[in-house]
């Protein structure tokens, strides 16, 4: 039997156990769009492709599964790259596809077309153009295969008209061939992990430093059972957020530079300072000559490229988080660390988070306090970049993985909203905030419509400050308090912009109503705004200066 | 330091963009580059020089590894090698220093492989070093044309 290309693509995407995908149609990818009308995969039309992929992006952090998008050929494909180098920066499995002119006219500026194959080299894992419609299965399995092990990261597929029309009797998948995905240095991991176990057992002063890895990997059970077996501090960078149960007595939260001031002063005095699935980004470290001076380095990575790239690596260990943590475990005698756990506990005590709560106007850190209180904690939180975002990051503590959407290494406004729409469709029964900037929310605000079409029913805290505040803070503290071009003037009317669009909104201008507004919000049953009218110049802290050690921060009241 | 690189590759469309995409990206230099099939169709051989600090080279062969096309990479530096380029220049020759070029030619083991009124072709092959020492004595002759292939080289069998 024969099949189309398109005929392929769909039928193999739910072999792969696809069930949604995110898009926008155009005039080359209109067979692929005929085979969806009949399929049982869920379309979900965005209103631009920016906000396909970073749906699908949100819907693969949350699921652990790929996410799925697609677009036309030209503008469309192009629309994809920002989400692209976003998921390829944050380690998250996807895989784009891209409709492409048909392959007799490549090459001579056809209407519509890019070389997209070629624009994406550098923000994507690996990327594809299928010229045979015979190679089609064959690059679609190997996507997935690509998309998903070691190291995940984004694939793009581009597919030309001509291609998907086409008809084959190759459409049957068959083992891959491909060299394996990540390779493990020449290291004996048996010695490494004996080694690290040494260490671990005659360290004084141990913390664990965990990133996003751990969460890739599944790793929260070997590594609480880690912390609590050697009585190992845990701090987590912004990606690794959720991995280890930041309610527990022995999380220090986020550390770098607008981490804990007890993180980052854990990390200063720690003699070992144990890396799990975590790449030692400037964001953590401030000045890498002064990060964790008096310590040893454990470094547990999947990818060998990350081992000492930043800084140099006394024990590493290339593999799964997951693999590792649990063989370590084993080698392990349980082990107290009265002296050390207790200058914790007086940092803890000397240097909380905390924000000036006089006055009468909203703090943004109250608010996200309080949706904190009203969730339980157990929301999926996606937010925005700037200030929202570390306010979410310091304020909302979250107890388990998979649960925080935030674009970490390209610090993508924008990415947020559609993100927490693609991580509600992953996971229907959670509620999910996107807590965001007024900045931000308006950099793909059209996709209220996507909710509003599929009863998607996110909800949207943005924390208005008139203000692209954290470039505003950043004027205030190293510029003079020189506001160019930060001021976002006469903020529009979200409240009616949401009705608008057919969601519900709210306007808070009055911190007792805050809580009352949460709670309207997640008994309504559609997606809901809440504008909360914030302090305008609140300013996050602690806050270490670019280029600083990460013990020097910058605290309330400096800088002004 | 100087390092001399070679990567078996997949002989398939688009790798050598990736290579060239991954230098450009991290700020690696590369200071020659040549490519070709290996006696296996479906691979080809690469041979990059390419300098830096230690964690710098560290980096660029792991970053290398990380391409699903990269088959192998593997560091002469490390070892023992021997490595060849080759070099074609037109120098302009008149009747004065025809017989100087011709000379030059020789002492290097070079060939002419094209001659007219007023300029000769010489073709050399070498190490890098000897190639540059020899470009070095004919500039003061007028070099009007230079093409060179990058080097190519192999560790040295076991003895
Ligand atoms: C405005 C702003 C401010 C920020 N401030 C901070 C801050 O104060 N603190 C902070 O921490 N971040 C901050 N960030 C985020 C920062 O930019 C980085 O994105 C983040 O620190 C990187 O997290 P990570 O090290 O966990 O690495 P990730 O990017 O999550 O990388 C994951 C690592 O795990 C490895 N890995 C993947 N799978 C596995 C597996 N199965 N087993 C083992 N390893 C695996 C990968 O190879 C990779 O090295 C900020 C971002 C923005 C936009
Ligand atoms: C697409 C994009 N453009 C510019 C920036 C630079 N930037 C980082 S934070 C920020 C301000 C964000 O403003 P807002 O969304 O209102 O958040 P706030 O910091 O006020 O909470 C800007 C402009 C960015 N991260 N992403
Ligand atoms: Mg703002």
């Amino acid at each position: 039997m024969k099949k189309s290309g398109a005929k392929i693509f769909v039928d193999t995407l739910i072999e792969h156990g696809v069930d949604t995908i995110f898009g926008f149609p155009g005039g080359a990818v209109l067979p692929i769009y005929d085979q969806l009308y009949q399929s049982p995969v869920r379309h979900i039309l965005t209103r631009h492709e920016q906000g396909a992929i970073h749906a699908a992006d949100g819907y693969a952090r949350v699921t652990g599964k790929a996410g799925i998008c697609i677009a036309t050929s030209g503008p469309g494909a192009t629309n994809l790259v920002t989400g692209l180098a976003n998921a390829f920066m944050d380690s998250v499995p996807l895989i784009a596809f891209s409709g492409q002119v048909p392959t007799s006219m490549i090459g001579n500026d056809s209407f519509q077309e890019a070389d997209i194959y070629g624009i994406t080299i550098p923000v994507t894992k690996y990327n594809y153009l299928v010229k045979d419609v015979n190679n089609l299965r064959r690059v679609l399995d190997e996507a997935f295969h690509i998309a998903r092990t070691g190291r995940p990261g984004p694939v793009l597929i581009d597919i030309p008209k001509d291609v998907q029309i086409k008809e084959t009797e190759f459409w049957e998948g068959k083992e891959i061939d491909l060299p394996p995905n990540h390779r493990a240095d020449d290291l004996d991991i048996q010695k490494q992990i004996k080694r690290a176990a040494e260490a671990i057992r005659n360290a004084k002063r141990p913390v664990l430093y965990v990133g996003g890895g751990a969460i890739i990997s599944g790793a929260s059970e070997p590594l609480k059972k880690l912390a609590e077996k050697a009585s190992i501090p845990v701090t987590t960078t912004l990606m690794g957020k959720g991995s280890f149960p930041e309610t527990h007595p022995l999380s220090l939260g986020m550390l770098g530079m607008h981490g804990t001031k007890y993180a980052n002063y854990a990390v200063t005095e720690a003699d070992l300072l144990i890396a799990i699935g975590a790449r030692f980004d400037d964001r953590v470290t401030g000045d890498i000559k002064r990060f964790a001076p008096n310590a040893g380095i454990i470094h547990i990575d999947i990818d060998p490229a990350e081992i000492s790239k930043i800084i140099k690596v006394d024990i590493p260990m290339v593999g799964d988080a997951n693999d590792i943590l649990s063989a370590l475990c084993k080698m392990l005698e349980s082990k107290r660390h009265p002296e050390w756990l207790d200058k914790i506990a007086e940092w803890k005590r000397d240097y909380p988070l905390s924000y000036d709560k006089s006055g009468n106007e909203i703090k943004p850190q109250y608010v996200v306090e309080k949706i904190y209180e009203v969730t339980k904690g157990d929301a999926i939180i996606a937010t925005e970049v700037g200030q929202n975002q570390m306010w979410a990051a310091q304020y909302y503590l979250l107890d388990r993985p998979r649960s925080f959407v935030s674009s970490g290494g390209l610090g993508t406004m924008g990415f947020g909203f559609p993100a927490s729409i693609g991580a509600k469709v992953g996971c229907p029964d959670r509620v999910v905030f996107d807590i965001a900037g007024d900045g931000s929310f308006q950099m793909t605000i059209q996709e209220l419509a996507t909710a509003v079409q599929d009863g998607i029913n996110v909800k949207i805290a943005i924390l208005n400050n008139g203000y692209l505040g954290m470039v505003r803070q950043w004027q205030e503290i190293f510029f003079g308090r020189r506001y160019s071009s930060t001021c976002l003037g006469k903020s529009p009317d979200f409240v009616a912009i949401a009705k608008g669009y057919g969601a519900e909104g709210i306007r808070v201008t009055k911190p007792e109503d805050v809580e009352p507004a949460i709670k309207q919000a997640l008994q309504t049953d559609k997606p809901v705004v809440i504008d909360f009218c914030v302090s305008p110049e609140e300013n996050v802290f602690p806050m270490v200066p670019p280029g600083e050690a990460i013990d020097k921060m910058l605290d309330q009241g400096s800088g002004k | 330091m100087r390092h001399t690189i070679t990567v078996l590759v997949e002989n398939k469309f688009g790798v050598l963009a990736r290579i060239s995409s991954l230098f450009s990206a991290r700020g690696f230099n590369i200071e020659s580059l040549s490519v070709g099939e290996t006696i296996d169709p479906t691979i080809s051989r690469m041979t990059l020089v390419t300098s830096g600090d230690d964690q710098i080279i560290e980096q660029v062969i792991k970053q290398l590894r990380r391409l699903i096309d990269v088959i192998k990479v593997s560091d002469l530096s490390d070892m023992e090698y021997v490595e060849r380029e080759m070099v074609l220049l037109k120098v302009s020759a008149d009747s004065q220093n025809r017989a100087e070029i011709l000379r030059i030619c020789d002492i290097f083991r070079g060939k002419i492989i094209d001659v007219s009124p007023k300029t000769l072709t010489l073709e050399v092959t070498g190490v890098q070093d000897k190639i540059s020492a020899m470009i070095g004595l004919l500039k003061p002759m007028g070099i009007i044309e230079i093409a060179r292939t990058g080097k190519v080289a192999m560790s040295r069998a076991k003895k």
